[in-house]
């Protein structure tokens, strides 16, 4: 499954199986993430993809099977402060103002206020720091909960779905900037559903019902199954698995 | 503990109750309208207003903050900010202290006005120290504080945590003394009454109503209400799980 070896893993998983509410929702899964780019998290949506990243940050109850992250099991107190993690739907107080709720987790995370300006400017958010998160658009709230995650500079980045609903030119200024992190040493995992975004990224993992279908970098998926982009390769992989059935 | 992450929470736990000031207002004025209609209705028995009266000033913020904080815990696990905070390096603890150290000062507040009302315009009795009444009043909403961060874990939407109050709240009430003495109550709801915590309380501040010394009883009933806010204190951190389904 480990398509990288010359590369440094950043994180492994090792037949990984999830059951909720006695539904099977990882199958032990195995898959190795690389350290310092970008990787792709693709899927349909309800594949499992949100859960294998709640895996990954340890917060998800797993039934069997392990992850390690930077060489430390998944949820030890000590990658806490290394992994920034943004779950799908904007978890931040709507009460407040996206500078307030930056502030709150800067000094939780111990970091100077000057970074809540950064990541401000980072999500392009500087014009609407001083309303109340409640009143602000999906995207606008979806970037605020990006920007805390950006906070403390941490070494891995896991984003679910990061980009939904956000217009063509801020997509692209944020896939931008996830280069620039990795370029800067940061490992991101990014999941999306819409497979346009998979070219963006160094290395892709495509996800189907809880199983893995593919892990390795657009470029060898592509020409490994004779695909003209990444949906079509997507395709080939289900429907040739399906023969194999 | 770690001053920084709970000075830190408190402050925005304030800051998103100033954002409400409908809450703010009610919190505020809703006990001292209540006891003065109290008076009112109890103007032919000044001696049972003078029974109940310090009883009630104590109980309000037991009551506020058990809605308030079961509500404001139940947001912080469906919006998702839980799940963010339990990913961040913060102590359950400093979370729980944090919440207190805000929510007892709103207490001591509430608790002063009421009492301020109660005593120089209501023209209420107390023959041990007013203050000590107040110190009672914020007791007794870490009391509240404490069994609403507990029973948050068991509800799943608003209406539910709006139904526990009914039903954890009025029995006490029901219980406590204030209505009937409890040496006059049945056996049974006699011994019911002695497992529940606002019998205590209601027993504190009778005391400090009609005494102006210290015993053993008196402190014995404080003892039992500080011990049950430290239980399920410790019973509500054991529900901030880091990991969950």
């Amino acid at each position: 499954m480990s398509a990288v070896s010359t590369q440094e893993t950043a994180i492994v998983v090792d037949r990984l199986r999830v059951t909720r509410g006695g539904v099977v929702v990882l199958h032990d899964v195995s898959v190795d993430v690389p350290a310092g780019i970008v990787t792709g998290l693709l899927g349909p949506s309800g594949c499992g993809k949100s859960t294998l990243m709640r895996s990954i940050v340890g917060v998800q109850i797993v039934t069997s099977g392990g992850v390690t992250v930077l060489g430390r099991p998944a949820g030890s107190a000590d990658l806490r402060p290394r992994i920034g993690y943004v779950k799908q739907s904007p978890s931040v107080y709507l009460d407040l103002t996206a500078r307030e709720n930056l502030r709150y987790f800067a000094r939780l995370l111990d970091v100077p206020a000057a970074a809540v300006d950064r990541v401000l400017r980072d999500v392009g958010l500087d014009g609407a720091t001083d309303r109340p998160v409640s009143a602000l658009s999906g995207g606008q709230r979806s970037r605020v909960s990006l920007a805390t995650a950006l906070l403390g500079r941490p070494e891995l980045l896991v984003l679910d779905e990061p980009t939904v609903g956000l217009d063509p030119v801020l997509r692209r200024d944020l896939w931008e900037m996830f280069h620039r992190l990795a370029d800067d040493g940061c490992t991101l995992i990014v999941s999306s559903h819409v497979m346009d975004e998979a070219e963006r990224c160094d290395h892709l993992v495509l996800m189907r019902d809880g199983r893995i279908v593919a892990s390795e970098s657009p470029g060898h998926l592509l020409s490994r199954t004779g695909a003209d982009d990444i949906e079509d390769a997507f395709l080939r992989i289900v429907e040739h698995d399906g023969d194999r059935a | 503990m770690n001053p920084r992450s709970t000075a830190a929470t408190a402050a925005r736990v304030l800051t998103q109750l100033r954002r409400d000031p409908r809450t703010v207002v009610l919190v505020l004025a809703v006990p001292p309208v209540l006891i003065a209609l109290f008076r009112w209705v109890l103007d032919g028995q000044p001696e049972t207003f003078d029974r109940i009266g310090v009883p009630l000033v104590g109980i309000f913020p037991l009551i506020s903050m058990f809605l308030v904080t079961s509500i404001t815990m139940l947001r912080e696990r469906t919006t998702g900010t839980l799940e963010r905070l339990m990913t961040m390096p913060l102590r359950r603890a400093d979370l729980l202290f944090g919440y207190g150290l805000a929510f007892g000062l709103v207490a001591a507040i509430q608790a002063g006005g009421t009492a301020g009302v109660a005593f120089c315009v209501l023209g209420l009795d107390v023959v041990g120290s007013p203050a000590l009444v107040v110190c009672l009043a914020v007791a007794n909403a870490l009391l509240g504080m404490s069994l609403g961060l507990f029973v948050s874990a068991f509800a799943s939407t608003e209406f539910q945590v709006a139904q526990f109050m009914p039903a954890v709240i009025m029995p006490q009430i029901l219980l406590c003394g204030l209505i009937v003495p409890r040496d006059q109550m049945a056996g049974a709801l006699q011994a019911v009454s002695d497992v529940l915590p606002m019998s205590y309380a209601v027993d504190a501040l009778t005391h400090v109503a009609t005494s102006a010394t210290a015993d053993r009883s008196l402190i014995v009933d404080i003892v039992v209400v500080l011990g049950v806010t430290v239980l399920a204190l410790a019973l509500g951190a054991a529900t901030l799980r880091r990991r969950t389904p």
